[in-house]
Protein backbone atom coordinates (compact mmCIF):
# COMPACT_ATOMS: atom_id res chain seq x y z
CA UNK A 1 0.00 0.00 0.00
CA UNK A 2 2.87 2.45 1.30
CA UNK A 3 4.73 1.13 -1.61
CA UNK A 4 1.81 1.93 -4.63
CA UNK A 5 1.58 5.56 -3.09
CA UNK A 6 5.37 5.88 -3.31
CA UNK A 7 5.10 4.91 -6.95
CA UNK A 8 2.05 7.25 -7.61
CA UNK A 9 3.55 10.10 -6.07
CA UNK A 10 6.77 9.16 -8.06
CA UNK A 11 5.06 9.43 -11.36
CA UNK A 12 3.14 12.83 -10.68
CA UNK A 13 6.06 14.18 -9.36
CA UNK A 14 8.14 13.80 -12.56
CA UNK A 15 5.00 14.98 -14.43
CA UNK A 16 4.82 17.96 -12.39
CA UNK A 17 8.76 19.00 -12.93
CA UNK A 18 9.73 17.95 -16.05
CA UNK A 19 9.52 21.70 -17.12
CA UNK A 20 11.84 22.09 -14.70
CA UNK A 21 14.02 19.96 -15.88
CA UNK A 22 14.04 21.00 -19.55
CA UNK A 23 14.08 24.67 -18.08
CA UNK A 24 17.15 23.82 -16.31
CA UNK A 25 18.85 22.05 -18.86
CA UNK A 26 18.21 25.38 -21.28
CA UNK A 27 19.64 27.45 -18.62
CA UNK A 28 22.76 25.47 -18.64
CA UNK A 29 22.82 25.85 -22.25
CA UNK A 30 22.24 29.33 -22.51
CA UNK A 31 24.87 30.63 -19.91
CA UNK A 32 27.32 27.99 -21.84
CA UNK A 33 27.33 30.69 -24.88
CA UNK A 34 26.45 33.68 -23.22
CA UNK A 35 28.54 35.72 -24.48
CA UNK A 36 30.64 34.39 -26.49
CA UNK A 37 30.53 35.73 -30.20
CA UNK A 38 30.45 32.09 -32.08
CA UNK A 39 27.87 30.98 -29.73
CA UNK A 40 26.46 27.62 -30.52
CA UNK A 41 28.61 27.03 -33.49
CA UNK A 42 30.96 26.12 -30.56
CA UNK A 43 29.72 22.92 -30.18
CA UNK A 44 30.05 22.46 -33.56
CA UNK A 45 33.57 23.57 -33.88
CA UNK A 46 35.21 21.92 -31.01
CA UNK A 47 34.87 18.90 -31.82
CA UNK A 48 36.09 19.35 -35.46
CA UNK A 49 39.00 21.38 -33.98
CA UNK A 50 40.14 18.50 -31.90
CA UNK A 51 39.26 15.82 -34.61
CA UNK A 52 41.85 17.51 -36.33
CA UNK A 53 44.57 18.17 -33.66
CA UNK A 54 44.37 14.03 -33.09
CA UNK A 55 43.63 12.81 -36.52
CA UNK A 56 47.23 14.30 -37.19
CA UNK A 57 48.69 13.42 -34.07
CA UNK A 58 48.03 9.84 -34.07
CA UNK A 59 47.85 9.49 -37.85
CA UNK A 60 51.79 10.35 -37.33
CA UNK A 61 52.84 9.36 -34.45
CA UNK A 62 51.16 6.16 -33.64
CA UNK A 63 50.28 4.90 -37.42
CA UNK A 64 46.88 3.74 -35.99
CA UNK A 65 45.98 0.95 -38.70
CA UNK A 66 42.54 2.10 -39.47
CA UNK A 67 40.51 2.41 -42.62
CA UNK A 68 38.73 6.32 -42.57
CA UNK A 69 40.39 7.35 -38.59
CA UNK A 70 38.78 10.66 -38.24
CA UNK A 71 35.55 9.19 -38.27
CA UNK A 72 36.22 6.44 -36.76
CA UNK A 73 37.95 8.34 -33.59
CA UNK A 74 35.49 11.10 -33.54
CA UNK A 75 32.30 8.72 -33.08
CA UNK A 76 34.33 7.41 -30.36
CA UNK A 77 35.20 10.83 -29.00
CA UNK A 78 31.98 12.11 -28.98
CA UNK A 79 30.35 9.18 -27.49
CA UNK A 80 32.76 8.98 -24.66
CA UNK A 81 32.58 13.50 -24.17
CA UNK A 82 28.47 12.39 -23.82
CA UNK A 83 29.21 10.07 -20.67
CA UNK A 84 32.19 12.08 -18.86
CA UNK A 85 30.82 15.22 -19.73
CA UNK A 86 26.91 14.08 -18.49
CA UNK A 87 29.18 12.13 -15.36
CA UNK A 88 31.08 14.80 -14.18
CA UNK A 89 28.60 17.19 -14.14
CA UNK A 90 26.14 15.53 -12.37
CA UNK A 91 28.27 14.24 -9.59
CA UNK A 92 28.74 17.33 -8.43
CA UNK A 93 24.87 18.75 -9.06
CA UNK A 94 23.52 17.99 -5.91
CA UNK A 95 26.10 19.94 -3.82
CA UNK A 96 25.44 22.21 -6.15
CA UNK A 97 21.99 22.75 -5.81
CA UNK A 98 21.53 22.75 -2.15
CA UNK A 99 20.24 26.19 -2.49
CA UNK A 100 17.50 24.93 -3.89
CA UNK A 101 17.45 21.82 -1.61
CA UNK A 102 17.28 23.15 1.73
CA UNK A 103 14.66 25.91 0.73
CA UNK A 104 11.70 24.71 -1.62
CA UNK A 105 10.72 20.83 -2.41
CA UNK A 106 11.63 19.36 -5.86
CA UNK A 107 12.65 15.81 -6.47
CA UNK A 108 16.49 15.78 -6.12
CA UNK A 109 17.26 13.52 -8.66
CA UNK A 110 16.32 16.30 -11.30
CA UNK A 111 19.95 17.79 -10.76
CA UNK A 112 21.88 14.72 -11.89
CA UNK A 113 19.17 13.85 -14.61
CA UNK A 114 19.38 17.57 -16.05
CA UNK A 115 22.43 17.39 -16.28
CA UNK A 116 23.07 14.52 -18.37
CA UNK A 117 20.06 16.19 -20.35
CA UNK A 118 22.35 18.94 -20.81
CA UNK A 119 25.35 16.43 -22.28
CA UNK A 120 22.37 14.95 -24.68
CA UNK A 121 22.11 18.23 -25.96
CA UNK A 122 25.81 18.82 -26.55
CA UNK A 123 26.01 15.67 -28.17
CA UNK A 124 23.46 16.19 -30.77
CA UNK A 125 25.28 19.55 -31.78
CA UNK A 126 28.90 17.53 -31.86
CA UNK A 127 26.89 15.00 -33.95
CA UNK A 128 26.82 17.81 -36.73
CA UNK A 129 30.66 17.99 -36.55
CA UNK A 130 30.64 14.17 -36.48
CA UNK A 131 28.57 14.32 -40.03
CA UNK A 132 30.46 16.76 -41.59
CA UNK A 133 33.65 14.51 -41.34
CA UNK A 134 31.89 11.87 -42.37
CA UNK A 135 30.89 13.63 -45.82
CA UNK A 136 34.40 15.20 -45.94
CA UNK A 137 35.74 11.57 -45.44
CA UNK A 138 33.09 9.54 -47.93
CA UNK A 139 31.54 7.38 -45.59
CA UNK A 140 28.20 8.31 -46.30
CA UNK A 141 25.69 7.31 -43.94
CA UNK A 142 23.20 4.49 -44.76
CA UNK A 143 19.19 3.76 -43.89
CA UNK A 144 21.09 1.55 -41.28
CA UNK A 145 22.50 4.98 -39.58
CA UNK A 146 18.77 6.13 -38.64
CA UNK A 147 19.46 3.70 -36.05
CA UNK A 148 21.41 6.07 -34.32
CA UNK A 149 19.13 7.00 -31.63
CA UNK A 150 19.42 3.39 -30.15
CA UNK A 151 23.15 3.54 -28.82
CA UNK A 152 22.31 6.54 -28.01
CA UNK A 153 19.46 5.75 -25.80
CA UNK A 154 21.22 3.04 -24.19
CA UNK A 155 24.32 4.99 -23.44
CA UNK A 156 21.88 8.18 -21.77
CA UNK A 157 20.16 5.53 -19.69
CA UNK A 158 23.23 3.77 -18.14
CA UNK A 159 24.70 7.89 -17.79
CA UNK A 160 21.81 8.47 -15.82
CA UNK A 161 21.65 5.33 -13.79
CA UNK A 162 25.49 5.95 -12.91
CA UNK A 163 24.96 10.15 -12.39
CA UNK A 164 22.17 9.09 -9.72
CA UNK A 165 24.78 6.89 -8.03
CA UNK A 166 28.08 9.39 -8.43
CA UNK A 167 25.81 12.46 -7.17
CA UNK A 168 24.59 10.66 -4.07
CA UNK A 169 27.99 8.90 -3.36
CA UNK A 170 29.75 12.58 -3.68
CA UNK A 171 26.90 14.36 -1.08
CA UNK A 172 28.90 11.99 1.90
CA UNK A 173 32.50 11.76 0.26
CA UNK A 174 33.54 14.74 -1.53
CA UNK A 175 36.79 13.05 -2.30
CA UNK A 176 34.82 11.22 -5.27
CA UNK A 177 35.45 14.25 -7.26
CA UNK A 178 38.46 13.87 -7.30
CA UNK A 179 38.88 9.94 -7.61
CA UNK A 180 36.53 10.03 -10.62
CA UNK A 181 38.80 11.57 -13.22
CA UNK A 182 41.45 9.78 -12.46
CA UNK A 183 38.85 7.25 -13.11
CA UNK A 184 37.64 8.40 -16.13
CA UNK A 185 41.34 8.20 -17.71
CA UNK A 186 41.80 4.71 -16.90
CA UNK A 187 38.49 4.35 -18.25
CA UNK A 188 38.78 6.11 -21.35
CA UNK A 189 41.76 3.70 -22.49
CA UNK A 190 39.97 0.86 -21.83
CA UNK A 191 37.34 2.07 -24.26
CA UNK A 192 38.70 1.30 -28.10
CA UNK A 193 38.23 4.69 -29.13
CA UNK A 194 41.59 6.17 -30.55
CA UNK A 195 42.49 2.23 -31.02
CA UNK A 196 40.72 -0.59 -32.87
CA UNK A 197 40.01 -3.61 -31.28
CA UNK A 198 42.14 -5.72 -33.65
CA UNK A 199 45.23 -4.07 -31.84
CA UNK A 200 44.43 -6.45 -29.14
CA UNK A 201 44.36 -9.52 -30.97
CA UNK A 202 46.97 -11.57 -29.25
CA UNK A 203 46.36 -10.18 -25.63
CA UNK A 204 43.43 -12.11 -24.00
CA UNK A 205 43.37 -10.68 -21.08
CA UNK A 206 43.22 -6.94 -22.47
CA UNK A 207 39.78 -8.18 -24.81
CA UNK A 208 38.44 -9.83 -21.20
CA UNK A 209 38.66 -6.69 -19.38
CA UNK A 210 37.16 -4.41 -22.39
CA UNK A 211 35.08 -6.75 -22.87
CA UNK A 212 33.72 -6.04 -18.90
CA UNK A 213 32.97 -2.02 -20.03
CA UNK A 214 30.03 -1.31 -20.67
CA UNK A 215 31.00 1.94 -22.59
CA UNK A 216 32.59 -0.45 -25.13
CA UNK A 217 29.07 -1.76 -26.55
CA UNK A 218 28.17 1.74 -27.21
CA UNK A 219 30.56 2.91 -29.00
CA UNK A 220 31.19 0.09 -30.76
CA UNK A 221 27.31 -0.01 -31.71
CA UNK A 222 27.54 3.69 -32.30
CA UNK A 223 30.50 3.31 -35.38
CA UNK A 224 28.60 0.33 -36.12
CA UNK A 225 25.40 2.05 -37.53
CA UNK A 226 27.30 5.19 -38.50
CA UNK A 227 29.78 3.28 -40.54
CA UNK A 228 27.92 0.71 -41.97
CA UNK A 229 27.86 2.04 -45.13
CA UNK A 230 31.78 2.32 -45.58
CA UNK A 231 32.70 -1.20 -44.72
CA UNK A 232 29.41 -3.64 -44.01
CA UNK A 233 31.84 -6.51 -42.95
CA UNK A 234 33.41 -4.75 -40.23
CA UNK A 235 30.67 -2.57 -39.60
CA UNK A 236 27.74 -4.77 -39.11
CA UNK A 237 23.99 -4.13 -38.24
CA UNK A 238 24.28 -5.08 -34.64
CA UNK A 239 22.18 -8.26 -33.74
CA UNK A 240 19.42 -8.82 -31.70
CA UNK A 241 21.55 -10.35 -28.99
CA UNK A 242 23.67 -7.55 -28.74
CA UNK A 243 20.74 -4.87 -28.97
CA UNK A 244 19.31 -7.18 -25.46
CA UNK A 245 22.67 -6.60 -23.98
CA UNK A 246 23.12 -2.90 -24.46
CA UNK A 247 19.75 -2.82 -23.22
CA UNK A 248 20.39 -4.79 -20.21
CA UNK A 249 23.38 -2.71 -18.99
CA UNK A 250 21.01 0.53 -19.24
CA UNK A 251 18.39 -0.06 -17.92
CA UNK A 252 20.44 -2.24 -15.12
CA UNK A 253 22.43 0.58 -14.37
CA UNK A 254 19.59 3.18 -14.34
CA UNK A 255 17.41 0.70 -11.92
CA UNK A 256 20.09 0.65 -9.54
CA UNK A 257 21.22 3.85 -9.49
CA UNK A 258 17.67 5.05 -8.97
CA UNK A 259 18.03 2.48 -5.74
CA UNK A 260 20.82 3.97 -4.25
CA UNK A 261 19.77 7.15 -5.26
CA UNK A 262 16.21 6.86 -3.29
CA UNK A 263 18.56 5.23 -0.43
CA UNK A 264 20.77 7.88 -0.02
CA UNK A 265 18.56 11.13 -0.83
CA UNK A 266 16.59 11.22 2.71
CA UNK A 267 20.05 12.33 4.11
CA UNK A 268 21.13 14.29 1.57
CA UNK A 269 19.52 17.20 3.55
CA UNK A 270 21.59 16.99 6.52
CA UNK A 271 24.97 17.30 4.56
CA UNK A 272 24.51 20.13 2.15
CA UNK B 1 -6.53 13.51 9.01
CA UNK B 2 -9.47 16.04 9.77
CA UNK B 3 -10.84 17.91 6.17
CA UNK B 4 -11.66 20.84 8.18
CA UNK B 5 -7.77 21.41 8.56
CA UNK B 6 -4.94 22.16 6.34
CA UNK B 7 -1.36 21.20 8.13
CA UNK B 8 -1.37 18.66 11.42
CA UNK B 9 1.46 17.59 13.24
CA UNK B 10 1.12 14.50 15.76
CA UNK B 11 3.85 14.02 18.67
CA UNK B 12 6.65 15.82 15.98
CA UNK B 13 10.01 14.44 16.53
CA UNK B 14 13.32 15.76 14.43
CA UNK B 15 16.60 14.98 15.22
CA UNK B 16 19.86 15.96 13.38
CA UNK B 17 23.05 13.59 13.79
CA UNK B 18 25.11 16.23 13.79
CA UNK B 19 28.45 14.73 13.12
CA UNK B 20 30.85 16.68 15.64
CA UNK B 21 33.44 17.33 12.66
CA UNK B 22 32.44 17.20 8.98
CA UNK B 23 33.58 14.17 7.70
CA UNK B 24 34.00 14.48 3.72
CA UNK B 25 36.47 12.34 3.00
CA UNK B 26 36.45 8.21 2.42
CA UNK B 27 39.63 7.54 4.67
CA UNK B 28 39.02 9.70 7.50
CA UNK B 29 35.51 8.32 7.59
CA UNK B 30 37.78 4.94 7.24
CA UNK B 31 39.86 5.40 10.21
CA UNK B 32 37.15 6.85 12.35
CA UNK B 33 35.00 4.06 12.21
CA UNK B 34 37.57 0.86 12.41
CA UNK B 35 38.68 3.44 15.83
CA UNK B 36 35.14 4.00 16.99
CA UNK B 37 35.56 7.64 17.05
CA UNK B 38 32.59 8.30 14.39
CA UNK B 39 31.08 10.09 17.37
CA UNK B 40 27.68 11.75 16.91
CA UNK B 41 26.04 14.63 18.94
CA UNK B 42 22.32 14.45 18.94
CA UNK B 43 20.37 17.73 18.04
CA UNK B 44 17.02 17.72 18.82
CA UNK B 45 15.20 20.38 17.12
CA UNK B 46 11.62 19.07 17.77
CA UNK B 47 10.27 17.25 20.72
CA UNK B 48 6.77 16.33 20.54
CA UNK B 49 5.00 19.28 18.85
CA UNK B 50 1.59 18.59 18.01
CA UNK B 51 -0.54 21.34 16.42
CA UNK B 52 -3.03 21.91 13.83
CA UNK B 53 -3.82 24.59 11.52
CA UNK B 54 -7.60 25.22 10.38
CA UNK B 55 -8.04 25.44 6.61
CA UNK B 56 -7.87 29.57 5.86
CA UNK B 57 -6.43 30.36 9.27
CA UNK B 58 -3.62 32.85 9.18
CA UNK B 59 -1.22 31.35 11.67
CA UNK B 60 2.11 32.63 13.48
CA UNK B 61 4.84 30.78 14.61
CA UNK B 62 6.90 33.19 17.15
CA UNK B 63 9.65 31.85 19.25
CA UNK B 64 13.51 32.40 19.95
CA UNK B 65 16.36 31.72 17.57
CA UNK B 66 17.31 27.84 17.91
CA UNK B 67 13.44 27.31 18.79
CA UNK B 68 12.48 25.50 16.11
CA UNK B 69 10.40 27.53 13.76
CA UNK B 70 12.16 27.02 10.61
CA UNK B 71 12.43 23.58 10.99
CA UNK B 72 8.74 23.31 11.55
CA UNK B 73 8.45 24.87 8.34
CA UNK B 74 11.00 23.01 5.86
CA UNK B 75 8.70 19.75 7.92
CA UNK B 76 5.24 21.45 6.78
CA UNK B 77 6.53 21.91 3.09
CA UNK B 78 8.01 18.19 3.11
CA UNK B 79 11.50 19.44 2.72
CA UNK B 80 12.02 17.55 6.22
CA UNK B 81 10.43 14.18 7.13
CA UNK B 82 10.50 13.98 10.60
CA UNK B 83 12.37 11.65 13.23
CA UNK B 84 9.15 10.40 14.79
CA UNK B 85 5.55 11.55 14.16
CA UNK B 86 3.52 12.29 11.63
CA UNK B 87 3.40 15.45 9.54
CA UNK B 88 0.01 15.82 7.31
CA UNK B 89 -0.74 18.36 4.66
CA UNK B 90 -3.88 18.70 2.43
CA UNK B 91 -3.10 20.80 -0.82
CA UNK B 92 -0.64 22.36 -2.82
CA UNK B 93 2.02 24.24 -0.88
CA UNK B 94 3.72 26.94 -2.21
CA UNK B 95 6.86 28.32 -0.48
CA UNK B 96 8.00 31.73 -0.37
CA UNK B 97 11.58 31.21 -1.08
CA UNK B 98 14.29 32.94 0.74
CA UNK B 99 16.04 35.87 -1.26
CA UNK B 100 17.15 34.70 -4.46
CA UNK B 101 17.48 30.82 -3.68
CA UNK B 102 15.50 29.83 -6.83
CA UNK B 103 17.28 32.11 -8.86
CA UNK B 104 20.43 32.02 -11.08
CA UNK B 105 21.74 35.50 -10.94
CA UNK B 106 23.60 35.49 -14.48
CA UNK B 107 19.94 35.06 -16.17
CA UNK B 108 17.91 38.05 -16.37
CA UNK B 109 14.38 38.64 -14.54
CA UNK B 110 12.28 37.07 -17.44
CA UNK B 111 14.23 33.71 -17.49
CA UNK B 112 14.00 33.39 -13.89
CA UNK B 113 10.62 33.93 -13.27
CA UNK B 114 10.33 31.10 -15.99
CA UNK B 115 12.72 28.71 -13.85
CA UNK B 116 11.32 29.89 -10.56
CA UNK B 117 7.85 29.11 -11.92
CA UNK B 118 9.22 25.62 -12.46
CA UNK B 119 10.99 24.91 -9.38
CA UNK B 120 7.52 25.82 -7.88
CA UNK B 121 6.16 23.01 -10.11
CA UNK B 122 4.13 25.42 -12.79
CA UNK B 123 4.01 24.88 -16.34
CA UNK B 124 5.11 27.49 -18.81
CA UNK B 125 1.67 27.57 -20.54
CA UNK B 126 0.30 28.62 -16.94
CA UNK B 127 3.20 30.82 -16.21
CA UNK B 128 2.50 32.61 -19.80
CA UNK B 129 -0.75 33.62 -18.29
CA UNK B 130 0.60 34.85 -15.20
CA UNK B 131 3.83 36.55 -16.34
CA UNK B 132 2.14 40.07 -16.90
CA UNK B 133 0.31 39.66 -13.46
CA UNK B 134 4.15 38.91 -11.76
CA UNK B 135 5.62 42.06 -13.62
CA UNK B 136 2.73 44.18 -12.53
CA UNK B 137 3.70 43.15 -9.02
CA UNK B 138 7.23 43.57 -8.93
CA UNK B 139 7.12 46.92 -10.43
CA UNK B 140 10.39 45.85 -12.65
CA UNK B 141 9.10 46.07 -16.02
CA UNK B 142 12.03 47.99 -16.97
CA UNK B 143 14.45 45.58 -15.41
CA UNK B 144 13.04 42.66 -17.08
CA UNK B 145 16.19 41.82 -19.40
CA UNK B 146 18.99 42.70 -17.17
CA UNK B 147 20.68 39.86 -15.76
CA UNK B 148 19.55 39.66 -11.69
CA UNK B 149 22.99 39.94 -10.73
CA UNK B 150 22.83 43.38 -11.17
CA UNK B 151 19.77 43.73 -9.01
CA UNK B 152 19.28 44.72 -5.35
CA UNK B 153 18.02 42.50 -2.84
CA UNK B 154 14.89 44.03 -2.27
CA UNK B 155 14.12 43.66 -6.24
CA UNK B 156 14.84 40.41 -5.95
CA UNK B 157 12.82 39.81 -3.08
CA UNK B 158 10.26 41.69 -4.96
CA UNK B 159 10.02 39.58 -8.00
CA UNK B 160 10.46 36.21 -5.76
CA UNK B 161 7.45 37.28 -3.46
CA UNK B 162 5.31 38.26 -7.27
CA UNK B 163 5.82 34.40 -8.22
CA UNK B 164 4.67 32.73 -5.03
CA UNK B 165 1.74 34.54 -4.41
CA UNK B 166 0.57 34.98 -8.02
CA UNK B 167 -1.45 31.96 -7.65
CA UNK B 168 -4.08 31.00 -4.73
CA UNK B 169 -2.03 28.01 -3.16
CA UNK B 170 -3.81 25.74 -0.46
CA UNK B 171 -1.12 26.37 1.86
CA UNK B 172 1.71 29.75 1.64
CA UNK B 173 4.52 29.42 3.64
CA UNK B 174 6.29 33.05 4.81
CA UNK B 175 9.79 32.75 6.60
CA UNK B 176 10.66 36.01 7.70
CA UNK B 177 10.24 37.82 3.91
CA UNK B 178 8.32 40.61 4.54
CA UNK B 179 11.46 42.30 6.19
CA UNK B 180 13.27 43.18 3.26
CA UNK B 181 11.89 45.85 0.50
CA UNK B 182 10.66 49.24 1.29
CA UNK B 183 8.20 50.07 3.72
CA UNK B 184 5.75 50.91 0.50
CA UNK B 185 6.45 47.46 -1.13
CA UNK B 186 5.82 45.45 2.84
CA UNK B 187 2.73 47.17 2.86
CA UNK B 188 1.86 45.64 -0.80
CA UNK B 189 2.86 42.44 0.38
CA UNK B 190 0.66 42.67 3.66
CA UNK B 191 -1.90 43.50 1.44
CA UNK B 192 -1.96 40.55 -0.70
CA UNK B 193 -1.67 38.02 2.24
CA UNK B 194 -4.31 39.95 3.70
CA UNK B 195 -6.18 39.53 0.39
CA UNK B 196 -5.49 35.90 0.05
CA UNK B 197 -6.86 35.77 3.77
CA UNK B 198 -10.38 35.96 1.94
CA UNK B 199 -9.64 33.12 -0.30
CA UNK B 200 -9.08 29.46 1.05
CA UNK B 201 -5.48 30.12 1.49
CA UNK B 202 -4.04 28.87 4.36
CA UNK B 203 -1.07 31.02 5.53
CA UNK B 204 1.86 30.17 7.56
CA UNK B 205 4.33 32.65 9.17
CA UNK B 206 7.38 33.09 10.53
CA UNK B 207 8.19 36.47 11.54
CA UNK B 208 10.56 37.87 14.78
CA UNK B 209 8.50 41.05 13.99
CA UNK B 210 5.68 40.09 16.80
CA UNK B 211 3.61 43.37 16.07
CA UNK B 212 3.55 41.62 11.83
CA UNK B 213 2.40 38.50 13.68
CA UNK B 214 -0.16 39.99 15.69
CA UNK B 215 -1.74 42.41 13.28
CA UNK B 216 -2.05 40.00 10.45
CA UNK B 217 -2.47 36.50 12.22
CA UNK B 218 -5.74 34.85 13.91
CA UNK B 219 -3.46 31.78 15.64
CA UNK B 220 -0.53 31.31 16.73
CA UNK B 221 1.64 28.94 18.34
CA UNK B 222 4.77 29.48 20.30
CA UNK B 223 8.08 27.55 20.35
CA UNK B 224 10.76 27.24 22.88
CA UNK B 225 13.56 24.88 22.59
CA UNK B 226 11.62 22.55 20.41
CA UNK B 227 8.88 22.17 22.21
CA UNK B 228 5.12 24.24 22.28
CA UNK B 229 5.29 26.70 24.94
CA UNK B 230 1.33 28.05 24.03
CA UNK B 231 -0.62 28.13 21.35
CA UNK B 232 -4.43 29.67 20.37
CA UNK B 233 -5.23 33.06 19.74
CA UNK B 234 -2.88 35.39 17.67
CA UNK B 235 -3.21 38.72 20.23
CA UNK B 236 -3.02 36.61 23.94
CA UNK B 237 -0.29 34.33 22.31
CA UNK B 238 1.84 37.42 21.21
CA UNK B 239 1.29 39.52 24.43
CA UNK B 240 2.56 36.27 26.53
CA UNK B 241 5.65 36.37 24.48
CA UNK B 242 6.66 39.68 25.09
CA UNK B 243 5.97 39.72 28.18
CA UNK B 244 9.35 37.68 28.67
Amino acid sequence: MNQQKGIKRFFADFKKFFPLLLNLAGKDFKLKYRRSILGVLWSILNPLLTMIIITRVFGILLKVQVENFATYYLLGYTLWTFFSESTTNSMSSIVSGAPLIKKVYIPKYVFPVEKCLFSLINFGFSLIAVLLVMLLQGVYPTPVSLLVFLPVLYCFLFCVGFSLILSALTVYFRDIMHLYSVLLTIWMYLTPIIYPMSILKDHDKAIAIVHCNPMYYFVEYFRAVMMHGSDPIAYPVPSFAFNMVCLAIGLGTLVLGGLVFSRAQKRFILHI
Amino acid sequence: MNSQNAVELHDVQMHFNMSKEKLENLKEYFIKMVTHKLMYEDYTALDGVSFEVKKGDIFGIVGLNGSGKSTTLKLISGILSPTRGTVETQGTIAPLIELGAGFDMELTARENIYLNGSVLGYSRKYMDQKFDEIVEFSEMREFLDTPMKNYSSGMVARIGFAIATMTKPDILIVDEILAVGDFHFQEKCENRISGLMGGDTTVIIVSHAIEQIERLCKHCVWLEKGRVKMIGNAKEVCEAYKST
